[in-house]
């Protein structure tokens, strides 16, 4: 984790901890293929493991006790989206998460009823 | 606790591309709370050149800032804009961004219409919906639309609207233009 307080060093020169060593180096996991905006949410089943979450699990956890996108997951934590998705992905494994892919997949595209509602909804903002 | 919602939560991705510098933040950024987003790309064969990866012995990824807006429209219902990178070595990127979008704006500035050309062939070949908001910047000429569509040879169906990104009503105008149109494509009777 980035030391917020101490600045000695700026944005440019990367957070202290590699983003990559969180995830002990890997870049494929289950979590690969998640959109930007499916939506998570923590399903509230225990850890079972014995390793431990680390804390940026434990962030996730929090974040999506209600159900929140995937992009904005990764910007809360401020990692690297492939990072991100990593993490997704084990939690997910663990059944700590559900994923719900966007309503493009089960369909073509949005429904006409929608997208009506967001017409009227951007009119009114 | 866990959390049960009286309905599935929709939320839905409006893309906004363009040349680089034709305002596609700043569309961003008048309707929506604009977040950044970090990705850590795998360089393509084709950032390598374009990068300088000598004496950097194994780096092979790139970090790529992006932002992106969040409106929510009810609770429940959230739409998302996504700039498209504008460098052509990003390219990548925009099969993994356009998937299953509901629509995409194309600005474009009169001074350098070429610059959207690349994604308005993007758009048309996969299919998806787009409209072109022409950005007024100050000092430039002021096109009509049909004189814009006629240069770009664009389809009659594709709605083309001048627009000043700066405006919040202006850009307003813009997205329910595109979802508009989009909600026409879904229904080709009306077409």
């Amino acid at each position: 984790m980035r030391a917020r307080g101490e600045q000695w060093l700026d944005e440019e020169a990367g957070p202290i901890v590699r983003p990559y060593a969180l995830i002990r180096g890997r870049t494929r996991s289950s979590g690969d293929n998640l959109d930007l905006i499916a939506m998570v949410t923590a399903t509230g089943s225990p850890y079972t493991g014995e390793a431990g979450l680390v804390p940026e699990e434990h962030r996730i956890l929090e974040l999506a006790d209600r159900p929140m996108s995937v992009a904005d997951i990764a910007s809360e934590i401020d990692l690297p989206l492939g990072v991100v998705r990593v993490l997704l992905g084990d939690l997910q494994d663990k059944g700590m998460i559900s994923v719900r892919a966007p309503a493009h997949e089960a369909g073509p595209r949005p429904n006409e009823r929608i997208l009506k509602e967001v017409i009227n909804g951007l009119r009114a903002l | 606790m866990a959390y049960e919602p009286s309905e599935e939560p929709v939320a839905l991705k409006i893309l906004v591309a363009g040349g680089f510098g034709v305002g596609k933040t700043t569309l961003v950024g008048a309707i929506s709370e604009i977040r950044p987003l970090r990705t850590e790309e795998v360089l393509s064969d084709r950032g390598i050149g374009v990068d300088d990866i000598d004496g950097v012995e194994g780096k092979t990824t790139t970090t790529v800032a992006m932002d992106f807006g969040r409106i929510t429209i009810r609770e429940g219902l959230v739409v998302y804009l996504f700039g498209t990178p504008g460098q052509e070595r990003f390219w990548f990127m925009w099969d993994e961004l356009s998937y299953g979008a509901l629509g995409a704006v194309v600005l474009a500035d009169t001074r350098r219409l070429t610059d959207c050309f690349p994604s308005i062939d993007y758009f048309e070949q996969r299919g998806t919906p787009f409209i072109v908001a022409v950005n007024c910047f100050d000092g430039a000429e002021e096109h009509e639309p049909e004189d814009v569509r006629i240069a770009l040879d664009l389809d009659p169906g594709v709605p083309v609207i001048l627009c000043d990104v700066r405006r919040r009503a202006s850009a307003k105008v813009v997205l329910v233009t595109l979802v508009e149109h989009a909600l026409r494509t879904l229904t080709p009777a009306a077409g």
